[in-house]
């Protein structure tokens, strides 16, 4: 197993190098920085904006593989360079990337297990009821793009604080600034402004999770082993659990990694309408700044960050069949 | 013995017994009407500006209301509408072609062109083609939406292709493929008229779900700016522009947001139907 994980990561290494290398490819031909420096008012003399431009390793009129060779070589030294107007992206990085941890964590594991586990109990009660009121929720969530999701959680937090005359749900930000009071207090604060981007976040999982789980499921509970289990005499309960579900997991397990770089875009929405200051906001501002370097190192974290989830898939993969273990 | 249905009349069958490929049919024909018919319904166009009522609610005369420069909501939204499904439209076609073409091919034959696929598809789940999009965005400003269109269906093909390669590499080994190639039959040939044409159930599932991944995509593009690009309106920048205020003033939000809702589930409401009769899913 561990042979089978090394060659996983050297193969995900690889694919991390090259996909980073490509989006500093792109960043450093489709953004244009030197526009910033022209807009200013007044206007700096071309050999000033120049030099600054060398000095942050942003000046198109240096060759693009030299500038990707500069930029490689502080990449592997851990510095990711500057943004366009001077600032260490590793400063702003190690800030930006908990923000976006956070809100991912919760969102992603509430999204993942309750998507499993209703998607479960779906196919278990394939067309009774409650089964056609989960399809149908699902289909109608997952016909929702982020942003809309993201909104109209928005517009119905707001309008439960009015009903109830409250203020407990908070749509922007992490956290109430300058909010004076205990660990308590500030706990619940941080939980208020966290409840609804983390559903944001976990609904459209859930909807996607669930609807692949069912049909996993239910194409699990028609095989043979799943009837010779209940006809040994197991109670249905440890038949369904450690028979059918168990072998259905493992699909999801790799839907998981599939879907992994969707959920980063997907945050990257709701880190703009609840103005959380993470690496998906800082893409969507870097890219309208033409800032190449910032662009270049959230690429590179989203990538380092479907890498984690593909390593996570294959340990789950491992320990759900048995196969991979032993070969 | 009554006469064999065809596969086809088999399949439409198996279609209409299913409500909810009808609801979606019906939902979907319904949107494309009020796209094609709304603009001239409306007593507004789409870049016309009513400076008698800023932030209207809906009233009679603006029947989604009025955005803070007096834009009728109505108008606007059918306008996003033929733009959306325009764009998912083509989208689908090219990316689902493509995706057929190459993934056959590469199922087949087999060699580097098979492993550059799989690895252009690995590098495109680390580096989603979203990000690569917007990343492009700054240079195509002002360059049109077929640009856009080309762009989300080279992105967007991949995926598929990986499926179709997999289905290809099975279908190699099947008596129609061997009897085909001891005819004498070339290897592209095979491909096109015997390959592809037994995916044909797959790939027009998977073109109806694609569809609704455009639209899905360029409205999230056009959210942020990277997408469609102004005087030119989609659902997505319609909503971009709404969403802001969407809390104060629902009806900004609302109309736009549900009309992009229903579009996306009457699609996949009939790609899943679809998926359901011509696999015998039932």
């Amino acid at each position: 197993m561990v042979k089978f994980l090394a060659r996983r990561l050297l193969n995900y290494l690889v694919l991390v190098f090259l996909a980073a290398s490509l989006a500093y490819g792109l960043a450093a031909t489709a953004l244009h920085p030197r526009a910033n420096y022209e807009e200013r008012n007044p206007r700096p003399p071309v050999a000033a904006i120049d030099a600054t431009l060398s000095a942050l390793n942003l000046n198109d009129k240096e060759p693009l593989l030299q500038r990707y060779g500069v930029w490689v070589a502080g990449v592997l030294r851990g510095d990711f360079g500057r943004t366009w107007e001077g600032d260490s992206i590793n400063e702003q990085m190690g800030r930006r990337m908990w923000v976006s941890v956070r809100l991912l964590f919760f969102g992603v594991v509430l999204g993942s297990v309750a998507g499993v586990l209703v998607g479960a109990y779906s196919g278990l009660r394939q067309y009774k009821p409650d089964d056609r009121a989960i399809t149908v929720v699902s289909f109608v969530v997952l016909a929702m793009p982020t942003f809309v999701l993201g909104t109209a959680l928005a517009i119905g937090a707001t309008w439960l604080n009015r009903t109830l005359g409250v203020s407990f749900l908070s749509i922007t930000g992490e956290s109430t600034p300058g909010l004076e009071g205990g660990f308590l207090v500030t706990l619940a604060d941080r939980v208020g402004h966290l409840v609804v981007p983390t559903l944001t976040v976990a609904l459209g999982q859930i909807a996607a999770y669930s609807r692949y789980q069912r049909s996993m499921m239910l194409d699990v509970l028609g095989q043979d082993y799943v009837r010779t289990a209940l006809a040994k005499g197991l109670r249905r309960r440890t038949a369904m659990l450690k028979h059918a579900l168990r072998t259905a997991l493992i699909p999801v397990a790799t839907f998981f990694a599939y879907s992994f770089g969707l959920l980063l875009v997907g945050s990257t929405f709701t880190e703009k309408i609840f103005g959380w200051h993470g690496m998906g906001a800082w893409f969507v501002d870097s890219v309208t700044r033409q800032d190449t370097n910032a662009v270049a190192a959230v690429s590179l974290f989203s990538a380092v960050l479907v890498l984690l989830a593909g390593l996570l898939s294959d340990v789950m993969y491992a320990a759900l069949d048995p196969r991979v273990r032993v070969s | 013995m009554a006469p064999m249905a065809s596969r086809g009349t088999l399949v439409l069958r198996a279609m209409i017994r299913s409500p909810e490929t009808i609801g979606g049919l019906v939902l979907l024909t319904a949107l494309v009407l009020l796209a094609l018919v709304g603009p001239s319904i409306s007593p507004w166009a789409y870049d016309q500006k009513d400076f008698t009522a800023l932030l209207s609610p809906p009233t009679a005369e603006h029947w989604f209301g009025t955005s803070q420069i007096g834009a009728d909501l109505f108008a606007q939204t059918v306008r996003g509408m033929q733009k959306s499904l325009l764009i998912g439209l083509l989208v689908a076609v090219i990316s689902t072609a493509l995706a057929a073409v190459v993934g056959a091919f590469a199922g087949y034959f087999g060699g580097w062109a098979d492993r550059m696929l799989m690895w252009g598809v690995d590098l495109l789940l680390v580096l989603p083609g979203f990000l690569i999009i917007s990343i492009l965005s700054p240079r195509l400003r002002g360059s049109g939406f077929v640009v856009l269109v080309l762009l989300l269906a080279v992105f967007g093909w991949m995926l598929t292709a990986r499926i179709v390669r997999g289905l290809t590499v099975s279908l190699r080994e099947r008596e129609f493929v061997q009897a085909a190639r001891y005819m004498g039959i070339s290897g592209p040939r095979i491909v096109l008229r015997h390959i592809i044409p037994n995916l044909s159930s797959f790939l027009i599932i998977d073109g109806a779900l694609n569809v609704s991944g455009a639209i899905i995509g360029e409205a999230g593009l056009s959210f942020f700016g990277f997408g469609v690009q102004p005087p030119d309106v989609s659902l997505g920048t319609v909503i971009a522009a709404g969403a802001p205020a969407a809390i104060p003033h629902p009806w900004l939000f609302v109309f736009p947001a549900g009309v992009l809702i229903l579009i996306v589930l009457s699609v996949n409401l009939i790609g899943d139907g679809l998926r359901d009769a011509l696999e015998g899913r039932s």
